[in-house]
């Protein structure tokens, strides 16, 4: 009986171990682009990574055929939502090595969720609990931004400062 | 330049920088989850322990007090002088 539970044991660890060794690039990736922090210096998306990853293994044994992937994706992304709801949008600093550095978080959640990792849209609404056609006016809102950058910091900083007199 | 492109575009700037795994993750991960195992352990027996302990009083009391039994009429007034 101990025997079966240590091999069960050492299955599961096996598997893990497999599974971190192929999503966590991947995911790394992803939490960065959300977090818009430098690519050699990031660590909320390594904090974020960490407790993504920790949350697939205390449930593995409860997945049931579930991707574990898409489990730890979802923790991933509704963790960072979380977190910038509470912490607000002023106390991070976005690094401009990030692509995504211009965006808002929820900006760079929906772009990364829609576009870098291809989930559909429906199910990004469901996970954020928005409307699917607020999702797609907020990802096509953040491509244009992407896309065509406001004209140098000076511009950015003057309409900043109109914004707030006004 | 249409919705495609304009994804493609966004899609590649995104996938530029790929960051590097840190070494010590996959240690991190499972100190992390094996905690939060053990404090799920622990949370699931403490409320086992406290159903049982409830369960258990509920019985004694029952045993002890016999809530079902009608207690004896004190309405009725006392039956003197006949």
């Amino acid at each position: 009986m101990r025997q079966r539970q240590a091999s069960a044991n050492a299955r599961r660890a096996r598997e893990f171990e497999a599974f971190v060794a192929g999503a966590a690039g991947r995911l790394l990736h992803a939490a960065t682009l959300l977090t818009a922090e430098a690519p050699g210096d990031n660590p909320r998306a390594r904090r974020l990574l960490t407790l993504a990853l920790a949350h697939t293994y205390a449930c593995w044994d409860r997945l049931r055929g579930e991707d574990p992937y898409d489990r730890a994706r979802q923790y991933l992304a509704t963790r960072f939502a979380r977190e910038a709801w509470h912490h607000g949008l002023g106390r991070t600093r976005p690094h401009p090595a990030n692509p995504l550095a211009r965006l808002t978080p929820q900006q760079r959640l929906i772009l990364v969720l829609r576009l870098y990792e291809g989930v559909a849209e429906e199910q990004v609404a469901a996970l954020l609990g928005l409307p699917a056609e607020r999702v797609r006016a907020i990802c096509d809102r953040a491509t244009a931004t992407l896309l065509h950058p406001p004209r140098g910091p000076a511009a950015t900083a003057a309409a900043e400062a109109k914004a707030a007199t006004s | 330049m249409n919705r495609p492109d304009r994804e493609a575009a966004v899609r590649r700037m995104m996938e530029r920088t790929p960051p590097q795994v840190p070494p010590g993750l996959y240690a991190d991960v499972l100190r992390h989850g094996a905690r939060m195992l053990r404090r799920r352990t622990l949370a699931r027996r403490l409320m086992w322990l406290l159903l049982l302990a409830v369960s258990v009083a509920f019985l004694v009391w029952a045993l002890t007090v016999h809530p079902w039994a009608e207690p004896p009429s004190e309405t009725t007034p006392p039956l003197t002088g006949w």
